[in-house]
Parts: C-alpha cells; sequence; structure tokens
C-alpha cells in the first residue's frame, strides 16, 4: 500500500505555497495541526453557504439540514474509531477539554481522599494538568509510569504500581514529541485486571493510526480534529456508555438538558447532556469531511507512509553530525523526530530552518517534565504526515548543514 | 538571515564577555520566558554614586537571548542606576541592530526585564518593564 503523494498533495492549497518569493513551504509541523484538504475547506464553506442554522431546535428547513449535517459528522467520526454506538462520541473543542471532561464530571463523582492515579512521564500538558488539578481537589495520589532511554513505558513498573489499586490510568497512545507509540491494549488489559478505568490521549494516534476503540478496550479516547485535517475548535471524546450515562453533566446551558424548571433540571440523554449551549456546527462538518478524506485514503496506508518517511528521516538526521534524535528507534515510533543540535538553542534551529521553508517547532511541545527527565530545556521536532515526502525530508537535512554553517 | 544572525550575536552567544555571576553584589534578579524556558540570571555591582561597576549574566537560552543579554550588560557598566532604569526596547534593539518579529522580540528583551526589574528592587518580573 503505497500513497500517491503527489496526488494527494494537489488537495492541499497551502502546500503549494511559498512561504518568501521563490521558497516553497516544507510543512513538518502536523503534530502541531496538519493543513487542510479542500474536501474539509468546501464542506464548511457549502455550510455557511446554503445550511447554516442552529441546531436541535428550529423547526425550518435550514435548522433541519444543520441538524443532519453536524450529526452525520458525528457518524462519521464514530465509524473512524469504531465505537459501538454513535451516541457514544461527544462533541468537545479540542483534546484537552475531552479530557477535562471526564475530570471534572466522572473523576469528581469517583474519586476520593487516597485514591491513585496513574500516568505516565511522556504526557502532554493536557493529560497531566487535568488530573494534577482533580488530585489536588479531592487528595487524592498521582504515580507515574517511567520512560526508558529509549523512549518507551517500562511496564515493569507498571506491573508493580498496579498494585496501589489505582482508580484510573490516563495515558498517551502516541508522545507527541518522542513519537513513541505506545502497547495501548496491554496497558487497558493490565488496569483493568487492577480494576481502573482507562483514559486514552488519542491526539496524535487517531491521527496517524487505525485506532479502534472496541478492540482496546478503551474506557475513554480523546482527540481533536485539527490534528487529523480538520478545523480548529472541535474535538471529540468516545466513552463507553454505561460510564457517560452513570456520569454527571459537564457545563450546564442548553441543549444539555431535558427539562428545566426555576429550582431544577433534568439532564439530557448522551451525548446531548455533554453539549451545552450552541457547539461548533461548521466545524462538525468539516470535522466529518476530514474523516471521510482519511478514510478514503485509509488508515492502513496512511500510518505505513509515514512508517516510510519516519525511517528515512531518522536514517538522514542521525547521520548529522551533532544531531541527536530522541525517542526510540523506526518501528516503534510515529512520524515524529523531536532532536537536538549540538551547540545550537532549538529556537535558533527553528528559525534558520524558516529561512529555508521548513517549517517545525521548537521547544518542549507542552510536554516540560518529559523534556526535565532527559535534562534538554527544549527540542526542534520535526513531525510527517500523509502529504510529506523525501525530498522534504532531504531539505530539513540541507537546511540544517545551513544552521551549522551560520554556527560554525 | 544574515541580518538576524549578524556575526557579533554569534560571536557573543558562542564565548560571551559577561557570563557569570557576581559575589559579592549588590543586586541580583532572575526570570524565565515561560513560553521557550529561556532563563536569564543578572547581578550587579554599584559603587558609592549608585553607578554600575561590574555586571554579569548567566542562564540558558536562544543566541538572540543570550546575546543580548552579554551586549546590555556591556551597555550598563558605566551607568547610574537612573539610566539603567529607564533603558528601553530600542535600547537593546539598537544594541543588537536587527529587527524582530514579535515571538523573538520576546528573545531579545528578557536580559533587560529581569535587569530592569532588579534594578528597581521589584519583586517581580513584568513587561511593562519593556514596552
Amino acid at each position: 500500500m503505497t500513497l500517491d503523494v503527489a496526488r494527494i498533495r494537489q488537495d492541499f492549497p497551502i502546500l503549494s505555497r511559498d512561504v518568501r518569493p521563490g521558497v516553497p513551504l516544507v510543512y513538518l509541523d502536523s503534530t502541531a495541526t496538519a493543513q487542510k484538504p479542500v474536501a474539509v475547506i468546501e464542506a464548511m464553506n457549502d455550510f455557511y453557504r446554503h445550511s447554516n442554522a442552529n441546531i436541535h431546535r428550529g423547526i425550518h428547513i435550514l435548522a433541519e439540514e444543520a441538524t443532519a449535517l453536524y450529526e452525520r459528522g458525528r457518524e462519521h467520526v464514530a465509524k473512524f474509531i469504531h465505537a459501538p454506538a454513535v451516541k457514544q462520541i461527544i462533541f468537545t473543542r479540542n483534546a484537552s477539554e475531552s479530557i477535562n471532561l471526564v475530570a471534572y464530571t466522572w473523576g469528581r463523582a469517583n474519586l476520593k481522599s487516597g485514591d491513585v492515579m496513574i500516568l505516565t512521564e511522556m504526557e502532554h500538558h493536557s493529560n497531566l494538568v487535568p488530573w494534577q488539578m482533580l488530585a489536588a481537589e479531592r487528595g487524592a495520589k498521582l504515580a507515574f509510569i517511567p520512560v526508558t532511554g529509549d523512549g518507551l513505558l517500562d511496564l515493569d513498573i507498571y506491573r508493580k504500581l498496579l498494585k496501589q489499586n489505582p482508580k484510573l490510568v490516563a495515558f498517551t497512545h502516541m508522545s507527541n514529541v518522542l513519537g513513541t507509540i505506545t502497547p495501548a491494549a496491554e496497558i487497558i488489559r493490565l488496569a483493568h485486571a487492577a480494576g481502573a478505568i482507562t483514559v486514552v490521549d488519542g491526539a496524535q494516534s487517531v491521527p496517524h493510526l487505525p485506532v479502534d476503540v472496541q478492540s482496546l478496550d478503551a474506557d475513554f479516547l480523546a482527540f481533536s480534529a485539527h490534528k487529523m485535517l480538520g478545523p480548529t475548535g472541535i474535538g471529540a471524546l468516545y466513552g463507553k456508555s454505561s460510564l457517560l450515562e452513570a456520569m454527571p453533566p459537564f457545563m450546564g446551558g442548553g441543549d444539555m438538558i431535558k427539562a428545566v424548571h426555576l429550582e431544577s433540571f433534568t439532564p439530557n440523554a448522551i451525548p446531548h447532556k455533554f453539549e451545552a449551549g450552541t457547539p461548533a456546527i461548521a466545524e462538525a462538518v468539516g470535522f466529518g469531511a476530514a474523516v471521510a478524506y482519511l478514510t478514503g485514503v485509509g488508515m492502513e496506508a496512511v500510518a505505513a507512509h509515514e512508517q516510510e518517511i519516519i525511517a528515512y528521516a531518522l536514517e538522514r538526521l542521525e547521520e548529522i553530525p551533532g544531531v541527536r534524535v530522541l525517542g526510540p528507534s523506526a518501528g516503534k515510533k510515529g512520524g515524529v523526530a523531536a532532536f537536538v543540535l549540538e551547540g545550537v538553542h532549538p529556537h535558533d534551529v527553528a528559525q534558520i530552518l524558516d529561512h529555508y521553508g521548513v517549517a517545525v517547532r521548537a521547544g518542549h511541545h507542552c510536554a516540560q517534565p518529559l523534556h526535565e527527565k532527559f535534562g534538554l530545556p527544549a527540542t526542534t521536532r520535526a513531525s510527517f504526515y500523509l502529504y510529506n515526502t523525501r525530498a522534504e525530508v532531504d531539505k530539513l537535512v540541507e537546511a540544517i548543514y545551513g544552521v551549522k554553517k551560520i554556527f560554525g | 538571515m544574515d541580518d538576524l544572525y549578524r556575526e557579533v550575536i554569534i560571536d557573543r552567544y558562542k564565548t560571551p564577555h559577561y557570563r557569570g555571576r557576581l559575589d559579592p553584589h549588590d543586586i541580583a534578579f532572575e526570570d524565565d520566558n515561560p513560553l521557550c524556558g529561556d532563563h536569564i540570571a543578572v547581578t550587579l555591582r554599584l559603587d558609592g554614586d549608585n553607578r554600575v561597576s561590574a555586571a554579569a549574566f548567566d542562564g540558558h537560552g536562544c543566541a538572540i537571548s543570550q546575546a543580548s543579554a552579554d551586549l546590555l550588560m556591556e551597555s550598563v557598566v558605566g551607568k547610574t542606576l537612573d539610566e539603567v532604569k529607564a533603558l528601553t526596547k530600542q535600547d537593546v534593539l539598537d544594541l543588537l541592530g536587527i529587527e524582530l518579529g514579535p515571538v523573538r522580540l520576546k528573545c531579545a528583551l528578557l536580559s533587560l526585564k529581569v535587569l530592569k526589574a532588579g534594578a528597581y528592587g521589584l519583586g517581580e518580573a513584568n513587561d511593562e518593564l519593556v514596552e
């Protein structure tokens, strides 16, 4: 299964722009946010041109069309991750809000003083800070699965931590810095055997790998549209129906209620119980279009292409004197290469790369504890998606040699 | 590019003239740029007329932040504390001799922010010091 990358690139208008006259864009920052295909841009445009109305309210034709389009977006997303039922997809603003939703509702209802939550040392701040806040509020404790020197999770220690009878295990399915693809099914199986529920941060895995919540047996899965070719402003939370139905509502307002009286209310059924107020309607339409686009390409093919690109990138980067790439070797990671270049700060690397049209991220990538673990204040990160080519890897390497030249 | 990474900036980054911490000192302050993790510590010694007799910076960060700190320390030696308090964003940009976008401007101005917070004896640095 090889992708016709040249054909795919034509679907992404931004990829044909120059960043400055004569300098074409080499976009290697999809882990921060992915570019958008015409299908997504047009779907959102069409919605505003032809069908815009508020949803779940009006009787008129526009309201009916808008409601149907919004719910079709949900259907696409549910099918994409193999959710048993469409109602198990809750639209949120992003993966962070999805995780916060679980912390504020399931967490507050179920955590008490002294309870243990297990996280990992490689979490993005979005799957760390909500649990820190919950732990502080409830007097609960956090324990962490360590990251090994080669960027893998230490499952032996995890098995020992499980003896503390944790209530919850929250972990990333793919590290946004190391690229590590974690053994999610195994982590979940062990958590369930210990009586814990699981929250999977799928912000990086859902865009890049085939993800099946049923074969994983995940209790919750959080992800964002904008990292998977969709718009910003919308994300999703998948949850098991029994959990979602038992959880109290998240935010109060319109649409999340069945009935309201002056002193009380009855919450709506899932998923609406968790979607207070007018949601991001056009964004849900765009999210659905993004998922349909990825499904059309095939997630197996996307993942295989990224495996090929990252293997090539690691090979080329590691031949540059002074470059060290973090994380596991090819085959154990997705299309993420965070690296350090000896003697040059990542901000300077990124600035000079930009001169070559190469867009990367520099910093701690919202994973400060992980950087502390490796003794690095920051790294430069190149990340790849279905539209990236080997020629772009070559351009990255050429630009890094340019950095070395300036810094002597 | 050649403008941004002028020779003086690369030189001062690689071989700073004012790196270190003065002990003893009369003024000391340090702060981070939370966005990028850059860190600058400034120590100053004053003579009897409240004039800077020695200045040093320590910390880590990109070439722009470290070179601007080094050039800034050089420029304050001999200045009175009131003159230090009156330093502006433009003074730092003149020292660097480059123009910067909003993100890199924060790198360049971290040392000025730390210096002025120390000079005023403030408990914390704020962005108004470098407006």
